[in-house]
């Protein structure tokens, strides 16, 4: 699929596929949710949650070839699983035990899984672009035929950390793809309040225009638009024609985080910041309705890719695998407290 | 065998060797390689050795994700205050990647920069600013005092498989120095005494290792003999050695080039004063810099230093002072 223009069809088992993993991560975050008033106490300090972005996440990792890589920024949960992740490591991770995926030393903000390519995150906005970026100097390097994938904020673009990096990557044409998911609201912040393109009716993806290298805008509420954009974009990385900036637009469908308290208050997510904050809950209702993940199991249904039955089937079986992920993370043992002092050095 | 070389050609020397020896060594960073003349490029080409933009976060970024991935990189910072525009990277991002991976990752990286430029470089170009380097988990700080350690201490820096701060003094960049030839590593947390002696352990870094050696050599012909003890690497610290020298004397003077509050010496003064307390026969003192931005006028700027006279000084005040009662 290297030198076509056109990106591979997604037949109809991919197509499954992609819908079977937009349930896998929301229903993970479901669950994650729900601990926070199952199970109080369970999780600590900050969770982010990435109900929405389902179909962003999931059209653009399908374009992925095993040896790919990706960073992410800390609202991480969803990458990993797609990539193939234990999601009972990873809820072990969130609850803080031994058998989470990285001991409990991370947390929500901190998953990595190197082997299957998920090179880690940043808790810090926009610290993890040139992360990605370095991975991808090391892959073209190496030439090695690996893309690397970049995930990102629309808040991330304001940072110095976004402009330098896409500086280098189109300089040295590294084999990276930008992927910004522009979900209009940096925490509290509504897009149009700190971004000029924003500001002036522009989409992000202009910004593409000041390191000469092409921006492109996307329903990320539509997996196989974003699928076919950032297939583009992987395609012309590959090729060692430098990277790409795709604006995939979506809309978070929780709060930014659970909240912010000190302990013996306990956590829970507050409503999303459009109803709490501007008290904009018909924008917020007009985003459940437009909701990707019944969008898309409807569409399946529609375009007799999937019977109902099949995708009752599939929800079931998911349900039954974040449960099972719920339970060992409950039931993995805390670590020892003297561990704390391991991992500081290599 | 060895061979004469300025300090920081023995820096070269090492990153030179090491990325011959090991092609997963990557050497970028700003004004350099701009030309096929250049002697990295010519010997490793411009995958290995690039030039990048004025860009601290994107350079020190990229070094942490090329080493996630498996690579070396040595960041070319030129000055130690240039970090602090990608503070977050530096202390932030790189040490704590592999403790929050539960080990499941290791960045190895070399942040090669300046400091201590108090040559008339005035306040943002001077700092000692080691110390905020310190105390940060997962990261290490090298501070080579000669030609040879340079050479030694890049080596073990490159091989390391952490982040490492590699601060070299601008005030020794010309110093020459007896280098010993071919591969030469000198580990990390091993302090190196500079000169024997029983009365008194002056423990100081980079440039001031000198300036004690100087004033060791005036106090000897007062018949004080000093143990000068250069620590090389402050993360990690050999704090044993210090200690071992205190044991022997009971006298301490600290000597560090930053500011009293930002100094390493308070540390190592807080280590001594913990642990080796009751060999003490004297309060420890601390010849620093004065806490204030370094000042571009000369007179100004000697009298913010510490300097030979004002150790020797501390010294003679140490050893005049009445023992502690144990």
């Amino acid at each position: 699929m290297s030198t076509s223009n056109n990106p591979a069809e997604l037949d109809d088992e991919r197509l499954i596929w992609a819908f079977t993993q937009m349930l896998r991560i929301r229903e993970f975050e479901e669950r994650v949710k729900r601990t926070f008033e199952e199970h109080p106490g369970v999780i600590r300090g900050h969770t982010h949650l990435a109900d929405g972005a389902e179909a962003s996440i999931v059209g653009a990792l399908a374009t992925l070839r095993e040896n790919d890589q990706l960073m992410c920024t800390y609202r991480c949960h969803g990458y990993p699983l797609v990539l193939g992740t234990d999601p009972r490591a990873m809820m072990a991770e969130i609850y803080g035990r031994t058998g989470g995926l990285c001991g409990g030393y991370g947390g929500s903000m901190h998953l990595v899984d190197p082997e299957r390519g998920f090179m880690g995150t940043s808790g810090i906005v926009g610290q993890g672009i040139p992360q990605a970026t370095g991975v991808a100097y090391a892959a073209q390097i190496r030439k090695r035929d690996q893309v690397v994938l970049c995930f990102f904020g629309d808040g991330a673009s304001k940072q110095g950390a976004f402009s330098e990096s896409l500086n280098i990557a189109s300089l040295w044409k590294l084999p990276v793809v930008y992927v910004m998911e522009n979900n209009s609201y940096n925490v509290i912040t509504r897009v149009e309040q700190e971004d000029a393109n924003a500001a002036a009716g522009e989409p992000l993806a202009v910004k593409a225009k000041a390191f000469s290298m092409p921006g492109v805008t996307v329903d990320g509420g539509d997996p196989i638009a974003v699928y076919e954009a950032v297939w583009a974009a992987v395609a012309r990385a590959r090729e060692g024609h430098g990277p790409t900036l795709v604006e995939s637009k979506l809309y978070r469908l929780s709060a930014h985080g659970n909240i912010i308290a000190p302990p013996g208050v306990p956590l829970h997510f507050p409503e999303h910041e459009a109803v709490e904050v501007f008290g904009a809950a018909e924008e917020y209702e007009a985003a459940k309705r437009g909701d990707p993940v019944p969008r898309f199991r409807a569409r399946l249904v529609t375009d007799g890719k999937l019977d109902a039955e099949r995708a009752d089937a599939i929800a079931a079986q998911v349900r039954d695998e974040m449960q099972a992920a719920v339970r060992y993370g409950l039931d993995s043992p805390f670590p020892e407290p003297a561990d704390a002092v391991n991992h500081v050095y290599a | 065998m060895a061979h004469e070389l300025p300090y920081i050609a023995a820096i070269n020397e090492a990153i030179q060797l090491e990325m011959a020896r090991d092609d997963s060594v990557l050497y970028f960073g700003q004004n350099l390689a701009t030309t096929e003349n250049d002697e990295f490029v010519r010997a490793f080409g411009h995958d290995r050795v690039r030039v990048t933009p004025i860009a601290e976060t994107a350079e020190i970024g990229m070094a942490v994700g090329a080493a996630l991935a498996g690579l070396r990189p040595v960041v070319e910072l030129y000055m130690a205050e240039f970090m602090l525009v990608a503070m977050n990277q530096v202390v932030n991002e790189a040490p704590r990647f592999r403790y929050m991976s539960g080990g499941r990752v290791k960045v190895p990286l070399v942040l090669k920069a300046g400091y201590g430029f108090t040559a008339g470089w005035a306040g943002q170009h001077t700092g000692s600013i080691y110390g905020m380097f310190l105390g940060i988990p997962g990261l290490k700080v090298a501070l080579p005092a000669t030609a040879a350690d340079a050479k030694g201490l890049m080596a073990t820096a490159i091989r390391d498989d952490n982040p490492v701060c590699f601060l070299h003094h601008y005030l020794l960049t010309l110093e020459p120095g007896e280098v010993p030839d071919g591969e030469y590593l000198v580990p990390f947390g091993q302090a190196q005494i500079r000169r024997a002696g029983g009365d008194v352990t002056i423990v100081a870094t980079g440039w001031m290792v000198g300036k004690a050696l100087a004033a060791a050599a005036s106090l000897a012909a007062e018949g004080i003999e000093a143990e000068v003890i250069d620590p090389r690497t402050l993360a990690p610290l050999d704090t044993t050695t210090i200690l071992t020298s205190v044991q022997k004397t009971g006298h301490v003077v600290l000597v560090d080039q930053a500011p009293r509050h930002a100094a390493a010496s308070a540390l190592i003064a807080g280590e001594i004063a913990e642990h080796g307390f009751s060999t003490l026969k004297a309060p420890i003192r601390q010849v620093t810099g004065l806490d204030v931005t370094v000042p571009y006028s000369e007179p100004m700027e000697a009298f913010v230093l510490p300097d030979d006279t004002k150790i020797a000084a501390a010294v003679r005040q140490v050893l005049g002072t009445a023992p502690v009662p144990a």
